[in-house]
């Protein structure tokens, strides 16, 4: 993968097109939801209904907005492997407080996105002041929070949660079809990353700090302040994932979120972004997570046992990045 | 890669957990390594064993695996605890198999080992086993799913652990027979190592024991199958996210759910009409006679009668069964494990 540097005398916000929004970029995503799409209808009567794809959104709903934090993350050529014990973190905080403490949901809701905000800002505080690599900060940083969630929950689930904790979970009819305002708040946060990412400024810096970082510098971007500033953001990002995740089950759990960063890197993968940064689009991180929740709802409709479901995810996360990678050496 | 400083902090911990063992003179020192520390299960073992160990004057010691299935985690505080001078050992094996070499290396340095809550592959790896019959919880939640379905042609999901985990496949089968189903023609055993599926069943899926993943799995079991009237759950948490599932779908008071654990979260499922029944076990029970067992063999010398100990299982149920002996909620609120 090779990307042209902004050229030092070119003004950071006249970069090229494909550096600003690569809407070539979501096409493989969009095939390849729709080729599922066409072959799960063809496998399964129940498939092709708009309930069931009301399911599908509600199902991904809180995988989907991790990996918006995900996707900012990674753009700038990082990866946050603690965002699903971020989010636990987040989830446990909010229902302790409200249930435990008696304290008011909304202040315990505040109290629980500032935990996890708090959290991405430290990534990025150890990121950018101590210049340690991501990869090892955020693993670290997994034993941390997970370990810390544990104790202050003893890990115990909190449940008998007072509504406003389940408002996103509650739902609203649309024709024959039922969403839940999770579902809704999940595609308005992506239509805002997305339009910060192409309309703004600070947005596209972001693909410059990740396509090269010391040629941003020179160019005079804040290159550490955007950094820091997109794991704060990030942070936040798993907070509301908590929100959305504590309505859709009725709990707080500690447990939750072990294995749901290396989910949310699978539909940032999935959805054409390149783990070397600079390089993706918002929307296919939502086509990403889309796919991978249409293939575990048609392979389940299928019949499919859970193990060969393992294995059919796998293959599709390789192929995706190989065809990705293919048609660029082509191009 | 063994760096001089990891060997130094390694010396140094071993040190010190040998100096707080000698310091504490000649107290029994007893160990329990549980499967993970996050479990509300394993926390509920743990404060068993720590409440008979400060009852009969011994001294534990804990540890865990890092996350079901972590076999190094578990080999590694067997000889933390032989070297901080445990006679007894009291683990519940992640992997039945992969740990039974460490087992036999500490049984030959006269430590006594039992196993609680799974067994070792060979079962005889062990000095004894405390643990519940997973197999027959199955059963019993089975057979009391029959009898209140009576006639009518079932149509099963089962919300399973994940694959190739032995508890899982146990208490997955046991249901099954318990229902009365055949395999190929053949009755359903405890002998059987993979899980049953077809025939009754029309969806099977793992859920992790997690309540999300539960509830993932049962909305698009539902989708498959709308009309699925009997659900089995491997746990309570995965019990509560398939009734999630079916109480969005408006579907909870036509299905019946029953599940396995009997934690007291699980118990109040039961008294609320979430869940029809849950299989009672006792992780306290287990522990507590681990530490007595330990505790017996520092000071007489003599090793706990060998073999398997079934520790109990009870079926809670809000409404009896014909024929199905169980026991009512405010029984199995007075001997719930957890919160």
């Amino acid at each position: 993968m090779t990307t042209t540097p902004p050229s030092l005398t070119k003004a950071p916000d006249r970069l090229t097109l494909r550096e600003r929004m690569p809407s070539v970029a979501i096409l493989g995503p969009l095939i390849a939801l729709a080729l599922a799409i066409i072959f799960f209808s063809t496998q399964s009567d129940r498939f092709l209904s708009a309930q069931n794809f009301s399911l599908i959104f509600q199902q991904v709903s809180y995988v989907a907005v991790l990996a918006i934090g995900q996707t900012l993350i990674i753009l700038t050529a990082g990866i946050d492997l603690a965002a699903g014990v971020i989010m636990a973190l987040g989830g446990v905080v909010m229902t302790r407080l409200a249930v435990n403490s008696g304290l008011n949901p909304y202040l315990s809701i505040g109290l629980g996105l500032f935990a996890t905000t708090f959290v991405g800002w430290l990534n990025g505080l150890l990121i950018t002041r101590l210049r340690l690599p991501p990869f090892i900060v955020t693993l670290g940083m997994y034993g941390i929070v997970f370990g810390a969630t544990q104790v202050y929950s003893r890990s115990e689930t909190v449940s008998n949660l007072p509504d406003p904790l389940n408002f996103f979970g509650s739902t609203f009819r649309v024709g024959a079809t039922t969403w839940t305002y999770g579902t809704v708040l999940m595609l308005l946060l992506y239509l805002l990353t997305h339009l910060i990412l192409t309309q703004t400024g600070p947005g596209r810096h972001l693909y410059a700090v990740g396509n090269n970082p010391e040629a941003a510098r020179l160019t005079g971007i804040p290159t550490n302040r955007v950094i820091l500033l997109v794991y704060t953001l990030a942070g936040l990002t798993y907070g509301i994932a908590a929100l959305l995740l504590t309505a859709r089950t009725g709990v707080g759990d500690p447990n939750a979120g072990q294995t749901e960063a290396l989910a949310s890197i699978t539909a940032v993968v999935l959805g054409g972004t390149s783990l070397f940064g600079g390089r993706g689009a918002i929307v296919g991180t939502l086509l990403g997570a889309l796919i991978v929740g249409v293939f575990t709802n048609g392979l389940t409709l299928m019949g499919v046992p859970s193990v060969y479901q393992y294995i059919i995810t796998g293959v599709l996360t390789i192929l995706a990045v190989a065809v990705d990678q293919l048609s660029r050496k082509k191009a | 890669m063994r760096t001089p400083s990891k060997i130094v902090t390694a010396s140094l911990a071993a040190a010190t957990v040998l100096g707080l063992a000698l310091a504490q003179g000649n107290q029994p020192v007893v160990g329990l390594i549980t499967k993970t520390d996050t479990n509300p299960f394993f926390v509920k073992m743990k404060e068993g064993a720590q409440q008979q160990a400060s009852k009969l004057g011994a001294r534990l010691l804990t540890a865990a695996g890092k996350s079901d299935g972590d076999n190094a985690g578990q080999v590694a505080a067997i000889e933390n605890m032989v070297g901080a001078g445990a006679k007894t050992i009291l683990i519940t094996p992640s992997d039945a198999r992969a740990i039974v070499p460490a087992i036999q290396k500490a049984r030959a340095q006269g430590v006594q080992v039992i196993a609680l809550d799974s067994p070792t592959d060979p079962p005889s790896a062990v000095d004894a086993l405390f643990a519940t019959n997973n197999f027959q919880a199955g059963v019993l939640i089975g057979r009391y799913a029959k009898a209140m379905m009576g006639s009518k042609p079932l149509k099963v999901a089962t919300i399973d652990l994940f694959p190739g985990a032995a508890v899982g496949v146990l208490r997955h089968n046991g249901f099954l027979a318990g229902l009365g189903v055949k395999n190929n023609g053949q009755a359903i055993t405890d002998k059987l190592t993979t899980q049953v599926s077809g025939g009754v069943v029309v969806c099977s899926q793992d859920g992790f024991g997690d309540q999300a993943k539960g509830q993932t799995a049962m909305e698009n079991c539902l989708q498959k199958n709308p009309d699925i009237n009997l659900v089995y759950t491997i746990n309570e948490p995965s019990g509560y996210g398939a009734y999630q599932a079916l109480k969005n779908a408006g579907k909870e008071k036509d299905v019946m759910i029953v599940s396995v654990d009997g934690g007291c979260n699980g118990v109040r499922g039961v008294q609320s009409g979430v869940f029809a029944a849950t299989s009672q076990q006792y992780p306290l029970k287990m522990a507590a006679m681990g530490v007595e067992a330990g505790v017996q063999y520092a000071k007489t010398g003599k090793k706990v009668k060998s073999g398997y100990t079934d520790t109990g299982v009870t079926l809670i149920a809000a409404k009896a069964a014909p024929g199905v002996p169980s026991r009512n909620v405010q029984y199995g609120l007075a001997n719930c494990w957890g919160k």
